[in-house]
């Protein structure tokens, strides 16, 4: 096996192991990305509400 | 320091100067961290490979312990001094703290399979980490469930405080219970008892999730403060444009 294939198969371990980093990444990455697009979200609808508001004035 | 950055105008200047700094450290400190973990740690004598999960999973649960503490903190300060920011930080930690509970339950229990001959037990350290999830679920839950918010602050508050009890339970159920998971080998009287390769990946992971939790809270806090300000924007103009209480945004 080469020296990656040896190293992937984590002594045996890799269905163990890598789901683990997998689920780790995927909920936190997940959360990261729900937190931003929301963020990003507030931050148009407040830019549009202030925008019609200015115009009113 | 803390007073005075609790006025939300200047909390949102503060954040704003504050928040590239720690967006930029983030990922960079999660980078070492996994390279350490993966690569340079070695194997252990007896778990071999499989404690690379360590590295994921104990980071994961000092967060889920360390945000229901601030979760706790806050609300205990919204509900006596009223502090404007307090249930908006409250709200805004529990989803995080639930998601790294969420990841140190699965991670324990693909490290179990391999170690303990079993995905899950009903084991005290398991089950007080699960009543924690629930807990932060529960408050998720009842701060949305009052038309008034201010309502639903302060009953998820009162529930956050409740379910401080749990905290000592999770940490000394491991000396108090026989359980199948370890004692404490980290944040124990006497220093760590794990050998130094290991425990400086273990730091440098836990300060990677330490950056991203206080990342994405200042994230959401901006987000909440937005909110607020949009809604008042809206209520303060809704006489003459009747249509913007449309906003998909604004709800």
């Amino acid at each position: 096996m080469s020296g990656f294939g040896q190293w992937a198969a984590m002594g045996g371990y890799a269905a163990f192991v890598w789901p683990a980093y997998g689920v780790a990444v995927a909920i936190l990455s997940g959360i990261t990305a729900q937190s931003w697009w929301r963020y990003r979200a507030s931050r148009r609808g407040l830019d549009r509400l202030q925008g019609m508001s200015r115009g009113r004035l | 320091m803390i007073s005075r950055l609790a006025n939300p105008t200047r909390f949102m200047t503060a954040s704003g100067a504050v928040l590239p700094v720690l967006a930029g450290a983030t990922p960079l400190v999660l980078l070492v961290g996994l390279y350490l973990a993966l690569i340079v740690a070695p194997p252990d004598y007896q778990q071999g490979e499989s404690v690379r999960i360590m590295f994921v999973h104990v980071p994961a649960a000092i967060m889920a312990e360390g945000v229901y503490y601030f979760v706790a903190l806050a609300s205990f300060i919204a509900l006596v001094w009223r502090h404007p920011l307090a249930d908006i930080g409250a709200q805004a930690a529990a989803p995080l703290g639930a998601a790294f509970t969420l990841v140190c339950l699965i991670t324990g229990s693909l490290w179990g399979r391999p170690m303990w001959g079993t995905w899950w037990a009903w084991d005290a350290r398991l089950t007080s980490v699960l009543v924690l999830f629930f807990l932060y679920l529960g408050y998720i839950a009842l701060a949305n469930a009052f038309d008034d918010p201010s309502r639903g602050a302060r009953a998820a508050s009162v529930l956050a405080l409740i379910g401080v009890v749990d905290l000592p339970i999770i940490k000394f159920s491991v000396n108090w219970w026989n359980t199948l998971h370890q004692p404490a080998s980290i944040l124990r009287a006497g220093g760590p008892t794990i050998d130094k390769s290991m425990l400086v990946p273990l730091i440098v992971m836990a300060l990677g999730y330490a950056l991203l939790f206080a990342t994405l809270l200042l994230v959401r806090m901006r987000t909440a403060l937005n909110e607020r300000r949009a809604r008042a924007l809206q209520l303060a103009t809704a006489p003459a444009s009747p249509s913007a209480g449309a906003s998909p945004v604004l709800r």
